[in-house]
């Protein structure tokens, strides 16, 4: 069956990257819709209807950020784009970016309208330097076209917008230290409050949406809150961009109307097309290497024999001990043959080196959970490195600055939470570990056969 | 005025103050603080040493909050109720942060001038283990001397900004700053520039640790066999005011005059700092008061604290 | 290696900068310092204490502020770099599907570890954290482009390409 493509409908359309293809298949309506016919305040309530979450990992609504924005001042108010797409396992916003990328000018300029923002900024993470360049030939067309600049389209409403390159480090992704980075700074995350939407970017109003989120917004415009409402399931609105990777047959960004089943996402031809080499699914990180990873028996159907569907609530169902999270929708799927000690391993010392340091639980603690991890990989671990490890996360979550924390300690837990036994493993039989993997474990207790 | 009740003990305070401040103004279960400093803006948060659990977050809005906060950049709202050590909660993460502080210092206090007046010292007595878990090698760096009067000794560092925020707001010009990145992260002029500014010896009075320290007074002797000693003299740059510190009638250092939570009363000059270190330079007042947890207090009389008023800030 | 004996920018290039500039409210300069780094690397080829002292220079702020900065992100090469520096993801996704044989590929292929570079100053190795192409690894990023789908016929080819154009005026 043919699926709904809110984004990536055209996307494989060489022609639309241009901005005249792009207006040919129906691109800028909705800044003529919005700008000739609406009051900002009416796109917001649009947005409010669809449901629209954040589509960076924390899924909250989008419409409630934007009505946040303080206006009781004189001061300017920014919208920043977030296209530091960082996560391990998403890599969803650069296609957009790279392949449509003015349906990102498009959602930005409607959504500045909204906000009342005269100056807009697109911050994208440096190494997707190629990509700037791609948006910033886009912006040139757009404001060529008047889209951009003063008077769009003859109304009294002017934007400028621009494209600015981060420096390489994840935590700008979180969006005070986006901020900062921003400002010229270093990218520390800031104490909140204040909240950006009250004192942001040089101390004005400010609102940062991510990239598919700000690409959802023209959609809304032009087919209504209530029609994007009511795609998906229950409060898991619209589409979603799935950045699929690991071992399956066809990695790569689908978008899936939320609510389809994980079993289907992953075995069908339409998207992932099974685990590579017809291997068994050992485990899965739905939402990006921060989420909770789940193991087999967790994946298709969830604690309470349900199945699991790709929405926000169905993959949290459980809460932490059964469930994970959509997160950034950075699938990631390890076959039977994955050590989840090393991928474990990996991931810390990937929180380890993106730490930006500023305060103590997250500065000291993801180093060490790296040795720890580090130790048990290469056979030097001991019985009592695991109750250690689960210690010291439980001291970085919760008490940091910023959700970083949090980020690091969570894929930590939920290993050793549900794959103890190959810890254990690890433990006691060091040399072997080195040799060959754990294999599927307790924690994969063989479920019926599933099959696309 | 807001009310705000933290651990069972209940106080007015002006609108804005935050959780600590008006923990100091109870005076009683103050919850520690490493990086937090009144008179530095900017300053706290990162540290994490003065976590509390607000249970109820105000009048209004009966519920908790979902973390524990910092209570230094926390604000009070009416009706807030807060529990620090109260809460068994708030004393395992203390705790947790204070092992986590720890695990890359160097433990070297017996030789470190700031024993005895070092914050994380009575931190790790208070809360910390009594052994480490930490058995992989320590973070070190090389000291450095930055000018004739002050030593970095980033091994120590607990990176808690203060200096940084000091360099900021007291001298134009900053040359000093936060370079690299996560635990690689270290105080550093990069290229080893000097810090050469009237005020510049203040970063030895903020640090709440043994990483910078007073050249003119390192190895000199251990504080607590000094006599703190209030002085002034007549100064064109700062007020003047210092405590001077004495063995027999030689002034070994000089500092700002510290209150009971290490924090100094008022910002000196170099020239006070270090230069003028004879009795005959100052007009001495009387015994600098101590607080009579620290070892300092030790030898001398146990004279009554001076009550310290925290100073309230605006909300921004 | 490049020489940063001379950091100056081109005329064409302080035009750009005085382009980057605009973008910024008035007294908010320093905003522009992550554009203005990329562009001293681009042309310096990596980031030495004098460029860092040119930038603040540029932008008028003290130099403490761009050391901060530039130390904070990886992306700056903070020593001399060779002429093409291999940057080989190595988180997660690109493990699964084999980025340590990559890694271990080009070492030997080479003769370098990771962080060296060779004596002929053509390559260096770097492994990075994840560069957003997760469904695409092995890959490896090398200045603006990003090599895909790696294998070792794959990394043969490319380095082949890298050594013919070091060899073209």
């Amino acid at each position: 069956m043919s699926r709904l493509k809110i984004l990536t409908e055209h996307i494989d359309k060489p022609e639309i990257t241009g901005i005249e293809g792009y207006i040919k298949h129906g691109g800028y309506r909705a800044v003529e819709k919005a700008l000739k016919k609406m009051q900002p305040d009416e796109v917001t309530e649009e947005v409010k209807k669809s449901g629209l979450r954040g589509r960076g990992g924390a899924g909250f609504p989008t419409g409630m950020k934007w009505s946040f924005i303080f206006k009781g001042n004189d001061k300017p108010r920014y919208l920043l784009c977030n296209a530091d797409e960082s996560e391990p396992g998403t890599f969803k916003d650069r296609l957009l970016m790279e392949k449509i990328p003015h349906l990102l000018i498009e959602g930005m300029i409607a959504s500045s309208f909204a906000l009342g923002v005269k100056t807009a900024y697109i911050y994208i993470r440096g190494e997707y330097m190629y990509i700037l360049h791609i948006l910033q030939k886009a912006i040139d067309e757009a404001y060529a076209k008047g889209y951009l600049g003063e008077n769009i389209l003859g109304t009294t409403y002017s934007l400028d917008l621009h494209v600015h390159p981060g420096g390489g480090a994840y935590i700008c992704g979180e969006e005070t230290a986006l901020i900062e980075s921003l400002e010229g700074k270093r990218g520390n995350p800031r104490i909140k409050p204040p909240f950006p939407a009250v004192e942001g970017l040089w101390g004005c109003p400010t609102i940062v949406n991510n990239v598919e989120t700000i690409c959802k917004v023209p959609f809304i415009i032009n087919e209504g809150g209530e029609t994007y409402a009511n795609i998906g399931i229950g409060a898991s609105t619209g589409t979603k961009l799935i950045s699929a990777c690991g071992n399956i047959n066809k990695p790569g960004v689908y978008e899936i109307e939320l609510g389809v089943p994980v079993e289907e996402f992953i075995y069908s031809d339409e998207y992932c097309g099974g685990i590579k080499g017809g291997k068994q699914l050992k485990a899965l990180v739905p939402g990006g290497s921060s989420v909770p990873i789940l193991p087999n028996r967790l994946i298709t159907k969830t604690a309470k024999g349900e199945p699991r569907l790709m929405s926000y609530e169905s993959l949290s169902d459980g809460g932490f001990p059964t469930g994970s999270m959509l997160g950034s929708g950075g699938f990631i799927v390890f076959d039977e043959d994955q050590c989840i000690v090393r991928n474990t391993w990996n991931f810390s010392r990937f929180y380890h080196h993106e730490s930006c340091g500023q305060c103590s639980p997250c500065r000291e603690g993801t180093g060490w959970m790296e040795k720890i991890l580090h130790r048990m990989e290469y056979g030097h671990g001991r019985m009592e490195d695991i109750d250690l490890l689960w210690d010291v996360q439980r001291k970085i979550e919760g008490n940091t600055i910023c959700p970083f924390g949090d980020a690091s300690a969570w894929p930590v837990a939920a290993a050793i939470r549900h794959f103890r036994d190959e810890f254990e493993w690890h433990v006691l039989h060091p040399a072997e570990a080195t040799r060959r993997n754990y294999g599927m474990g307790r924690s994969a207790e063989p479920i019926e056969q599933v099959t696309a | 005025m807001p009310k705000v009740t933290i651990d069972n003990i209940t106080i007015d305070v002006p609108p804005g103050t935050t959780i600590l401040n008006a923990a100091r103004m109870i005076g009683e279960n103050v919850p520690p603080a490493m990086c937090y400093y009144s008179k530095l803006k900017g300053s706290g948060g990162k540290c994490r040493v003065c976590l509390v659990k607000v249970t109820k977050t105000s009048e209004q809005n009966p519920r908790g909050m979902p973390k524990l906060v910092a209570s230094c950049v926390t604000q009070i709202a009416d009706g807030m109720v807060v529990e620090n050590i109260t809460s068994p909660e708030v004393v395992e993460a203390r705790k947790g942060v204070v092992e986590l502080l720890l695990i890359n210092h160097p433990l070297d206090c017996p030789v470190c001038d700031q024993a005895g007046e070092c914050h994380l010292q009575d931190l790790s007595y208070e809360h910390g283990a009594a052994t480490t878990r930490y058995d992989f090698g320590r973070r070190t760096f090389n000291k450095i001397d930055i000018g004739p009067y002050i030593q970095l000794h980033m091994t120590r560092c607990i990176l808690c900004y203060r200096c940084v925020y000091t360099a900021d707001q007291l001298t134009d010009g900053r040359v000093h700053g936060i370079i690299n990145r996560g635990d690689a992260a270290e105080i550093s002029t990069y290229i080893e520039n000097i810090i050469d500014n009237d005020f510049s010896g203040n970063v030895i009075d903020v640090c709440p640790v043994g990483a910078l320290t007073d050249r003119t007074f390192r190895f000199k002797s251990r504080v607590w066999f000094t006599k703190p000693m209030n002085a002034h003299r007549n100064c064109d740059k700062c007020s003047g005011k210092v405590t001077l510190w004495f063995q027999g009638e030689e002034v070994l250092r000089v500092t700002g005059r510290k209150d009971q939570y290490g924090e100094v009363e008022e910002f000196i000059c170099n020239t006070c700092r270090f230069e003028t270190k004879k009795k005959s330079d100052w007009v001495v007042e009387g015994h600098r008061r101590i607080d009579t947890h620290s070892v300092i207090a030790q030898n001398h009389l146990p004279y009554e604290l001076d009550v310290v008023h925290p100073q309230i800030e605006q909300a921004q | 290696m490049i020489e940063t004996t001379n950091i100056t920018f081109s005329p064409e290039r302080l035009a750009e900068v005085q382009t980057l500039l605009k973008r910024y409210p008035e007294g908010k300069q320093k905003s522009a310092i992550l554009p203005i780094l990329h562009l001293a690397q681009k042309d310096f080829g990596w980031i030495s204490v004098e460029v860092m002292d040119y930038v603040a220079e540029l932008l008028d702020i003290q130099h403490i502020e761009v050391y901060e900065v530039a130390t904070f992100y990886t992306m700056f090469h903070l020593k001399p770099v060779g002429k093409n520096v291999l940057e080989v993801c190595r988180t997660g996704p690109c493990m699964l599907v084999g980025s340590d044989n990559i890694v271990k590929y080009l070492e030997q292929k080479l003769s370098i570890q990771d962080g060296e570079t060779t004596p002929d100053g053509l390559f260096t190795i770097k492994t990075v954290e994840c560069l957003g192409a997760c469904g695409y690894g092995p890959m490896m990023q090398v200045g603006e482009k990003y090599h895909e789908f790696l294998s070792e016929e794959r990394i043969d080819q490319l380095l082949e390409g890298f050594r013919q154009n070091a060899t073209q005026p």
